[in-house]
């Protein structure tokens, strides 16, 4: 029988800021019971951080909970003293947070920052402690734990240092374990490791875990139950089957309709995104929060906030109109008609055999033997992209596909290769390009913040392609201004404003009506929804499909994100060191045979639907360095499906599965698609029926 | 690291030869003639040429500079033009009265810069925080000329607890001379201890807001062992380049003090050798302030390496 070991109840956290007391979060109440992980999902400014920090009560100087009960077991958390919290924090609650790097102190060695734990809770003398803590990182599967517990952070990778704050809140072995969206910096590859390693360690030690994320996917793969959290307040608690299959409210129904799914994509569906955003806490409205978003909305829903109301067992909703809801049934996308099987156009991008090394600088390196050690970040990618067409470019950070991004704007100069823009070869460098060249190619960044000038008016980073690359007129220019915001859905007042006065999605539809303002025949974005919430990123997608459509433009989309980028693409390159390893239409990219790396990738994904069951195929290690490039296929060192001694000597010959798929690797085809089976796509269909 | 130092060493090599260029072309154009300086103002012509020849005077400037800086390099600094005695022993003794000065100043104003700062970063922005930076901003802003005469009044006139001169004997033992030290140590220590301060207050601070502090916080460990484990090793990192950069100027840049307090440190003998138009020991001593600059700047940074290990330990 798994007992209870947190229970809040009716938790109201309240800040005090320049416009008075605030409310943050509201009438929350959360039971966690022993060995259950309780997916916490919300996006940002939802307050599921506050709520963490209100449950440890380590809230910042300026906030205090204004209301509730906190119990951990029979302890009410509320009654210790600062004191005895310090007894309980790293005791009997740990917690881990997002950025693994930022967590762990860079001056003392990683096994002393385990060792300390068990020092100070189980009292274990010096040696003791300093075994426990090897003990501990072998439990985290950290290969040479010896090695490891003498290293500084710096000399960690991130999955590695995650590993290690795990270890770190585990020692205790606590009653809980809070996790801050602990995968969140980390690479897909990594985050799946991750998230095994978190749902073995916890059925082992019985713990109750509070998991807090973004992302469904990951609830999906690793919560047993979920609670929805929206501007504050639950929406909906349930089971994982309860909530994402039998879905009682609006919001988390909109949520997964922003996730794109891996079977289909934008030739099928449009993503269904929350319009709207998120009330702030000073400007609530008066009737349930969400109801000025919602599709069902009736008057009843503005006028009167119902509390969480039990439907069936465990499954709670703060909707009144759950009824409607269960009859709408699994529907989250809406069906596009089906467009005609595109004539692909002629070819507007080729981009052949691209090199860039970047020599390594520092240190008395000219004076060593080995004269040329340079960081062969793209080294020979070719690509082509034709008319109102899609390349989407996937991969782990640090595979080279940003730089070679940049290779092509020609903000990075390549070393090799030729990059023929609609038949013109194109300068390495684009300060030689032509003007009209310029005027063709235009690119998204990741950050809108950092490429908005905070000081100008956002309709002047608009107009200045406008004036710079067209010779027209100032009213025309205005003219014009207006139209663009209005086809990237901003309202025509916001022309005036300034960044800073924008939400980040927002500041992104800005970047994208910049980039168009010229016009561009081929459009390079690079993650440009990454950082934002799902519900915007939906949003910004379906904006890139519907320009793509009304404009005919090219786009070069580059991602880390394989749903976003299944979602948007014609054709997928695989990236991994450098060089592409499959390439095929998104269709035949994602369906077996494909390459090793691709099926890691697919396997690593996180999916919001707990009916599909991934196979677990998990990648060794990280990224090995750019400077050290593996011999022979240069995944031999991390692959699951590795031969032999072939892998290690000889570089793998490109293969052709029918016209439009190819993939470079040493096992055949046909025994790939043997080892592969139905894949992953065909198991959800299976799934479905 | 060995190839950080050997680049440093070089560098500080090349920037004391570029400087004893500067050095020595500024003092060929300052007013004044060498000869006449030695001889007065009642000298005959032929006097003045023979001593000119005799001093190698109308050689090029090249060769006198390589002269100059040759024998720099071997240790013959040459002798004063007004005292007559050799330059060499001179200035390091006074170098010696100023390390004196140094030790004291630091071992005053070092712990308590970073005690006061550690203290205002804790109550960042509470009344502790605001007493502490206001207090330490006033005393950078005063000039020594006015705290080291207020001490004086206060201390040594009125209470008559420290002398209120502090003109050593130049011989004198360490022992000897402490008496006289702590007042012109603590005129030095009010303003290093507001420099001191305000940095250990911002670099605790912007530690405090760390991750890793939380999650230290959150491990439950005494709230002492964060602070002086987790917190003062990575936070103090900044302060401690501070106090070796300031070895430089405690050494050399006291001169108001010193002056205030007639104490016999480097900074007197400069202004001395400027008012007397003492040209080789104004070289000799402007040349080893350089140095000594190059060489704590240089300390400061070995020390950061040593202790922060994202320099130390390779990745």
């Amino acid at each position: 029988m798994p007992k209870k070991v947190l229970d809040a109840r009716n938790l109201t956290v309240t800040y005090k800021t320049e416009k008075g007391l605030l409310d943050t979060v509201r009438n929350v109440s959360l039971q966690i019971c022993s060995g259950e992980i309780y997916g916490l999902v919300g996006e940002s400014g939802s307050g599921k951080s506050t709520l963490a920090r209100a449950i440890v009560r380590y809230l910042p100087e300026n906030g205090f909970l204004k209301e509730g009960k906190i119990y951990l077991g029979d302890t009410d958390l509320l009654n210790l003293s600062k004191a005895e919290m310090r007894r309980v924090w790293g005791k009997r609650v740990t917690m881990v947070h997002q950025d693994p790097n930022a967590a762990i102190n860079p001056s003392v060695m990683i096994g002393e920052q385990v060792a300390e734990v068990a020092r100070t809770h189980l009292k274990l003398s010096k040696k003791e402690a300093r075994n426990k803590a090897l003990d501990m990182l072998t439990k985290v599967r950290i290969a040479d734990p010896e090695v490891v517990a003498r290293r500084y952070a710096h000399q960690l990778s991130g999955g590695m240092l995650q590993r290690v704050l795990v270890a770190i809140a585990m020692a205790t072995n606590p009653e809980l374990l809070i996790m801050d969206e602990p995968t969140t910096a980390l690479d897909v590859t990594t985050e799946a490791v991750i998230l095994d390693l978190i749902g073995d360690l916890m059925r082992e030690n019985d713990t109750a875990v509070l998991y807090i994320t973004h992302n469904l996917g990951v609830v999906a793969r690793v919560c047993s139950r979920v609670g929805v959290l929206y501007a504050g307040e639950i929406m909906e608690e349930g089971s994982i089957g309860q909530v994402f299959k039998d879905t009682l409210h609006p919001y988390t129904r909109g949520l997964l309709g922003c996730v794109p799914r891996v079977n289909v994509n934008k030739k099928d569906i449009s993503l269904k995104a929350i319009p709207g955003f998120i009330p702030r806490p000073d400007q609530l409205p008066p009737g349930c929060i969400f109801a000025p978003r919602c599709e069902l909305a009736e008057e009843a829903c503005r006028v009167e906030r119902l509390p969480l109301k039990e439907i069936d067992y465990g499954h709670l909703t703060a909707c009144r109109r759950n009824e409607e809801l269960k009859r709408y049934g699994e529907v989250v996308a809406d069906m596009r008609e089906a467009r005609s099987e595109t004539e692909y156009g002629e070819l507007v991008l080729e981009a052949r055999n691209i090199k860039k090394y970047f020599p390594v600088v520092g240190g008395l390196s000219m004076f060593e033997k080995n004269r040329k050690r340079e960081v062969k970040a793209v080294d020979d990618i070719t690509i082509r992209v034709r008319r109102s067409f899609t390349m989407g470019i996937v991969g782990e950070s640090g595979c080279g596909k940003t730089t070679f991004a940049r290779c092509i704007m020609g903000l990075e100069e390549a070393n090799a290769g030729e990059i023929e823009l609609e038949g013109e070869l194109l300068p390495y460098s684009v300060a030689r390009r032509p003007r009209d060249m310029l005027r063709k190619m235009q690119m998204v960044f990741q950050n809108p913040d950092a490429s908005l000038n905070p000081q100008h008016p956002v309709g002047e980073a608009v107009a200045r392609p406008l004036k710079l690359l067209s010779s027209v007129n100032k009213e025309a220019i205005q003219e014009r201004v207006k139209e663009l915001f209005a086809a990237v859905n901003l309202p025509e007042d916001y022309i005036y404003r300034l960044p800073h006065e924008l939400s980040g999605g927002e500041k992104q539809r800005v970047a994208i009506a910049r980039a168009f303002a010229a016009n561009p025949t081929l459009m390079i974005c690079d993650e440009p929804i990454s950082s934002l919430d799902v519900s915007v990123q939906a949003s910004l997608m379906n904006l890139l499909v519907d320009l793509q459509e009304s404009k005919g433009t090219s786009y070069l989309f580059i991602s880390h994100d394989l749903s976003a980028v299944r979602h948007l693409s014609d054709w997928i390159a695989v990236v991994y060191l450098g060089r592409l390893w499959e390439i095929g239409s998104a269709e035949d990219v994602f369906v077996p045979p494909y390459h090793p790396y691709t099926e890691a990738l697919l396997s690593a994904l996180p999916i919001p639907d707990p009916d599909i069951k991934q196979e677990s195929i998990r990648l060794k290690g990280s990224v090995p360095s750019a400077m050290n490039i593996p011999s022979g296929c240069r995944f031999h060192t991390r692959c699951p499906r590795k031969l032999g001694a072939i892998c290690e000597k000889e570089e793998p010959p490109w293969q052709c599965i029918g016209y439009y798929h190819q993939l470079c690797c040493h096992i055949p085809v046909e025994d790939l698609q043997a080892l592969q089976g139905e894949g992953l796509l065909k198991k959800e269909r299976g799934a479905e029926q | 690291m060995t190839n950080f130092l050997l680049r440093r060493i070089g560098f500080i090599l090349i920037t004391l030869i570029l400087t004893s260029i500067i050095i020595f072309s500024i003092t060929q154009l300052l007013p004044g003639d060498v000869a006449r300086v030695i001889l007065g103002r009642f000298a005959t012509e032929q006097a003045l040429d023979n001593l000119r020849q005799e001093l190698g005077l109308y050689r090029p400037l090249h060769v006198q500079y390589l002269d100059w800086a040759g024998g720099f390099i071997r240790g013959d600094w040459g002798d004063s033009l007004v005292s007559r005695m050799p330059i060499r022993p001179m200035v390091m003794q006074r170098l010696g009265n100023s390390a004196m000065l140094a030790g004291v100043a630091l071992l005053i104003y070092v712990p308590l810069g970073i005690i006061l700062g550690v203290i205002a970063a804790l109550k960042k922005d509470k009344p502790p925080d605001q007493l502490i930076t206001g207090i330490s901003m006033a005393f950078v802003g005063l000039p020594e000329f006015v705290t080291g005469l207020l001490l004086i009044t206060f201390l040594a006139i009125g209470l008559e607890w420290f002398p209120a001169n502090s003109s050593i004997d130049p011989e004198s033992t360490f022992r000897e001379a402490l008496p006289y030290l702590i007042l012109p140590a603590i005129t030095v220590s009010l303003t290093g201890l507001g420099y001191i301060a305000r940095m250990t207050r911002s670099g605790t601070i912007d530690v405090l807001r760390t991750d890793y502090i939380r999650a230290a916080d959150l491990k439950g460990l005494p709230a002492g062992q964060v602070l002086f484990k987790h917190v003062l090793r990575n936070s103090l990192l900044p302060t401690v380049t501070v106090v070796a950069m300031g070895i430089g100027w405690l050494l050399a840049g006291l001169i108001v003090t010193e002056a205030v307090f007639g104490y016999p440190g480097l900074g007197r003998l400069i202004v001395f050798s400027i008012q007397r138009q003492d040209l080789p020991l104004l070289q000799a001593c402007s040349m080893i302030i350089v140095a000594i600059y190059s060489i704590s700047n240089l300390a400061a940074d070995i020390i950061y390496g040593l202790l922060n290990p994202r320099i130390r330990v390779g990745s």
